[in-house]
């Protein structure tokens, strides 16, 4: 059983860029996890609006009852969310570590296009390696 | 699924460790979305009227809740994104976190949604809602002048809910 189920980026408009699923048993089609991706952009907004102190940047942690949903929004807008089995430690730290993954392989791509799909051989082969690794350290834990 | 037996308040009070004042709002919606119940206690921001307000909650909920019952990594067949769901059907949430604030949300088999706004940094609150839900009983329910589905105005319930949340830690 894979700690980590799926990895989304969606771009700072909401729509998927870039969808890995490591092993959940409900995959989703591509159209569902368009769907998907843009109805957690709107919801991350709404939940600013519907903060009681000013100063919200958005939904970090959604608890469901089969999996956690770890959310991390870079300056610019670009959301990287882990959906990962409920109870798993250290998402924050693995967000982090995609995000650099992300601003090391795939912007400082000259063939890439800002706000398109990730398409890019080496962010895949750094971002295996890292769920590897935080698998590897799950299980030493 | 056992969801709350008994006739006295039956989760017995969770222990508190009275650091006080950590709640910021709380919602009960019935199952049609309209707002029985809305009590604040610390809410220094409002973006919206109270209507619109309540609204945005109700439909931040139920999108919630067909985005996790889509997403639900463990079962293989689910129902396409959007199809509204009944109490208990599909995976639902119970609690998300943002950097401002927690809210906890508890949904009964009728229908009756519980919405409580917290500090970021409090506990599990699943146990608190069960709570606030037998006050919901005792008092609301089992009040003889109460028609269902419309706002709750009980002295008693709102007495008894600002003490209960006070003493959450």
């Amino acid at each position: 059983m894979a700690a980590i189920y799926s990895l989304y980026i969606i771009n700072k408009s909401g729509g998927l860029i870039f969808y890995k699923d490591y092993g959940s048993s409900g995959r989703m089609d591509t159209n569902d996890s368009l769907r998907v991706a843009s109805l957690w952009h709107s919801m991350h907004a709404i939940s600013q609006q519907l903060s009681p102190i000013s100063g919200c940047f958005g939904i970090e942690l959604l608890q469901a009852d089969t999996f956690d949903l770890h959310c991390f929004q870079s300056l610019t807008g670009t959301k990287f969310f882990v959906v990962c089995e409920p109870g798993t430690q250290h998402m924050e730290g693995l967000l982090k570590h995609i995000y650099e993954l992300y601003t090391d392989y795939v912007l400082k791509n000259p063939f890439y296009e800002m706000e398109m799909p990730i398409r890019c051989e080496l962010f895949d082969i750094n971002l295996t390696q890292a769920i590897q690794k935080d698998r590897v350290a799950l299980l030493a834990r | 699924m056992q969801f709350f037996g008994g006739t006295e308040i039956s989760p017995s009070l969770p222990a508190s460790t009275a650091s006080g004042n950590n709640g910021h709002m709380m919602y009960v919606f019935n199952r049609n979305g309209v707002c029985l119940l809305y009590r604040e206690w610390n809410r220094p921001l409002h973006t919206l009227n109270q209507q619109q307000d309540h609204k945005l909650m109700f439909g931040l909920l139920f999108s919630l809740k067909s985005l996790t019952a889509k997403m639900d990594p463990t079962t293989p067949d689910k129902a396409n994104l959007g199809v509204p769901q009944l109490p208990g059907q599909g995976c639902s949430f119970h609690s998300f976190r943002t950097n401002t604030y927690k809210l906890t949300f508890m949904e009964s088999p009728s229908g009756i949604k519980i919405i409580l706004v917290t500090h970021p940094r409090t506990g599990d609150l699943r146990e608190s809602l069960k709570y606030i839900y037998n006050l919901y009983v005792e008092y609301v329910v089992k009040n003889p002048l109460y028609t269902p589905g419309t706002p709750i105005r009980c002295e008693l319930f709102n007495t008894a809910l600002d003490q209960y949340v006070r003493s959450i830690s």
